[in-house]
């Protein structure tokens, strides 16, 4: 039972960080209808901005933990979604006009190249920190086993859900998100009616990239330990987390990144480590035979 | 069609330089992971072959001809390995010092034995490279099942009666080193509770923690690489497990320490006694030091690979590689930065000594 408990609490640390970037697929999805592929490795430049934010502050020998976290987020949700924009702008605008599958290829180009980049440019070695938010709340001490939630998962868990709260208000509440909902409509009708599209769909990937920053930030403070290849895996399972959860959809994606990290985390727990790729997988599979939609997804109907 | 001409001149032209250049060359490679989440060993191996080349030129090189250094990256990655081992091939290397994981330096040992270049491992240390009986696979570092009979007779030994759980990364070199060592902890009267596969190149290990956890173990084996080894050390200790870690030589680099910070202490680990202290080593250990360079890990054990087989070229009059593996293994001992190491019939080294290393306060030293 406890077992279980503890589990329960990794599970839903690593499914919140998925989710983390599960959102910004999805988003970037809903508007424009293309996958950004490059959107993972944003997640890793993320990461590393965060890192060599937290390097300048050691400099400038800020040492008090809660203004060091807001300062290092604000640069990196800064920095990286410059990143994210000038990515949208060099590699996806051009291609706007084009065959579908041209920005997909521009976008799995895109990523080889931020792979590349970092690889080059900040080196193949992992790159550690040292642990900054430690310790963490008993919550069962009875059992087998203590059941402990760490600040820093709490901090995961919250981070997402006010995250996913505030994006969805955006979308729902603001003009920008009124807007957003116009162009993943009917981009030419939204244009004929005085929406600049251009720039509406690169406030898209803006947000996106920030979202990513945050997910980069979480992931360096939990893990302690980066490279330039954490994009690749994380973004692979996020991808697969907002298509589980219906593409599109920002409450679908938390909850798709959620089951991946419950189903990956309770397998490895009861049953052999090695296939729990292949368990999260084969569930997709058979969620997407009968929910060709995902599980929040709406139902698109292509009108002729 | 003229511009077709120019270009087909230009890169005969260029095939003739490069042919020319092999000539008067000598042409050797070391190949390992130079990048990728292994590349620490890499540069470790890179180092130790531009300091034995630079060192054999300067007392006139092999036979008259000088050394040149083409350096492979295999990433690790065993179909890499193949396709590096063939661009060596292609360029004419006659030797190579590698590669680093077994899971490489296996499929690029045919690669090697088909084309005939002969291969030394500094650090591959699965049973299969040269159990399965090429010519021209060598080793100077010990084997899995050395390690891991050591490795296991000392847990027994040491942690009689305790909880051993036993991970490995399924490569080559992590799950044959677990499995060695679980036979020979097994043959010594222990049981261990959790025999356990984990995959390699992910960051969330807690799953395997709390299942350690429940477990209640108080020693944990890993058969597989500093990275992981290193996070689940650190999540373990984050959780509050206090088991103590133990693994093989894949930790000897300072990468495990800078994964784990503080969380590392007291981790144990199988290697050969430190060749840094060993006498025949010294004047080469000061060379590095005064280059800012610390001698660690495979430094010197890729050091001696090449100076043994240039030693032997010398002693055989040729570079064949065919007749410098028999003089290799007929006419040892060969006096080396490791030692003097004499190869049995397999390309194993005779005597392999392997000891016990503990990590404390951000280094290694022997127990």
């Amino acid at each position: 039972m406890d077992y279980a408990l503890q589990q329960l609490v990794n599970g839903l640390t690593l499914g919140m960080i998925y989710g983390l970037i599960a959102i910004g697929y999805t988003m970037v999805y809903g508007i424009i209808g293309m996958i950004n592929f490059a959107h993972g490795d944003i997640f890793m430049v993320g990461a590393f901005v965060s890192l060599i934010g937290f390097l300048l502050l050691g400099l400038a020998g800020i040492s008090f933990v809660p203004l060091a976290l807001v300062l290092v987020l604000v640069f990196a949700m800064g920095f990286t979604a410059l990143w994210g924009y000038t990515v949208e702008r060099i590699a996806y605008r051009p291609l706007r006009g084009s065959f579908r599958l041209a920005p997909l290829i521009s976008a799995i180009g895109m990523s080889i190249f931020l792979q590349n980049f970092v690889q080059v440019t900040q080196g193949a070695r992992v790159k550690p920190m040292e642990p900054l938010v430690t310790g963490g709340l008993v919550l069962r001490s009875t059992g087998s086993i203590e059941v402990t939630i760490s600040w820093m998962q709490i901090l995961i868990i919250v981070t997402t859900l006010v995250m996913l709260t505030v994006f969805t208000l955006l979308i729902a509440r603001t003009s920008l998100g009124r807007a957003m909902r116009a162009c993943e409509q009917d981009r030419r009708m939204a244009a004929l009616l005085g929406i600049d599209t251009d720039r509406t769909i690169s406030l898209t990937f803006v947000i996106g990239a920030a979202l990513a920053a945050v997910a980069g930030l979480m992931y360096l403070l939990y893990y302690g330990v980066i490279d330039f290849y954490i994009g690749f895996i994380a973004g692979i399972k996020a991808f697969t987390a907002a298509v589980l959860g219906g593409i599109g959809s920002l409450p679908g994606a938390v909850l798709g990144a959620l089951l991946i990290g419950l189903i990956e985390t309770f397998w490895s727990a009861y049953l052999s480590v090695q296939y729990k790729d292949v368990a999260a997988f084969s569930i997709l599979a058979i969620t997407l035979i009968f929910l060709p939609s995902g599980l929040l997804g709406r139902n698109e109907v292509e009108k002729v | 069609m003229l511009r077709r001409t120019l270009i087909a001149a230009a890169s005969a032209a260029a095939l003739a330089i490069s042919t020319g250049a092999a000539q008067a060359q000598l042409r050797i490679a070391t190949a390992g992971p130079m990048t990728g989440q292994y590349a620490a060993f890499g540069a470790q191996m890179k180092a130790g072959a531009e300091m034995a080349v630079a060192d054999i030129n300067a007392a006139g090189g092999v036979l008259g001809q000088q050394l040149v250094l083409e350096i492979g990256d295999d990433a690790c990655d065993p179909r890499q390995a193949v396709s590096v081992a063939n661009q060596l091939v292609g360029r004419g290397v006659r030797f190579v010092a590698g590669h680093f994981c077994s899971g490489s330096s296996i499929p690029a040992s045919k690669v090697y034995a088909e084309e005939g270049v002969l291969q030394i491992s500094p650090a591959s240390t699965n049973p299969r490279y040269t159990d399965e009986g090429s010519w021209n696979t060598f080793r100077v570092c010990g084997r899995d099942d050395q390690q891991g009979s050591i490795a296991g007779q000392f847990i027994a030994k040491n942690f009689a009666g305790k909880r051993v759980a036993i991970l490995h990364d399924n490569s080559a070199y992590g799950k044959g080193l677990a499995d060695e060592t679980k036979k020979a902890m097994n043959a010594a009267g222990l049981q261990e509770v959790l025999y356990l596969a984990y995959v390699a190149g992910e960051r969330d290990y807690s799953a395997i923690v709390s299942r350690l956890q429940q477990a209640n173990v108080d020693v944990v084996y890993f058969g597989g690489y500093h990275t992981e080894a290193g996070l689940i050390t650190r999540q373990m200790r984050e959780r509050g497990l206090r088991a103590v870690a133990i693994g093989g030589d894949a930790l000897v680099t300072n990468e495990f320490w800078q994964i784990t910070g503080p969380a590392g202490e007291g981790t144990l680990m199988t290697f050969s006694s430190d060749p840094r202290k060993r006498a025949a080593a010294a004047e080469v250990v000061a060379r590095f030091r005064a280059r800012n360079i610390d001698p660690e890990g495979y430094v010197l054990y890729t050091y001696a690979a090449i100076q043994i087989w240039a030693d032997a070229v010398k002693k055989a009059g040729t570079t064949d590689p065919r007749r410098v593996a028999q003089v290799l293994k007929s006419q040892g001992p060969w006096k080396s930065v490791l030692g003097e190491i004499s190869f049995d019939a397999k390309g194993d080294v005779t005597v392999p000594d392997y000891v016990f290393y503990v990590w404390r306060n951000g280094s290694y030293s022997e127990l």
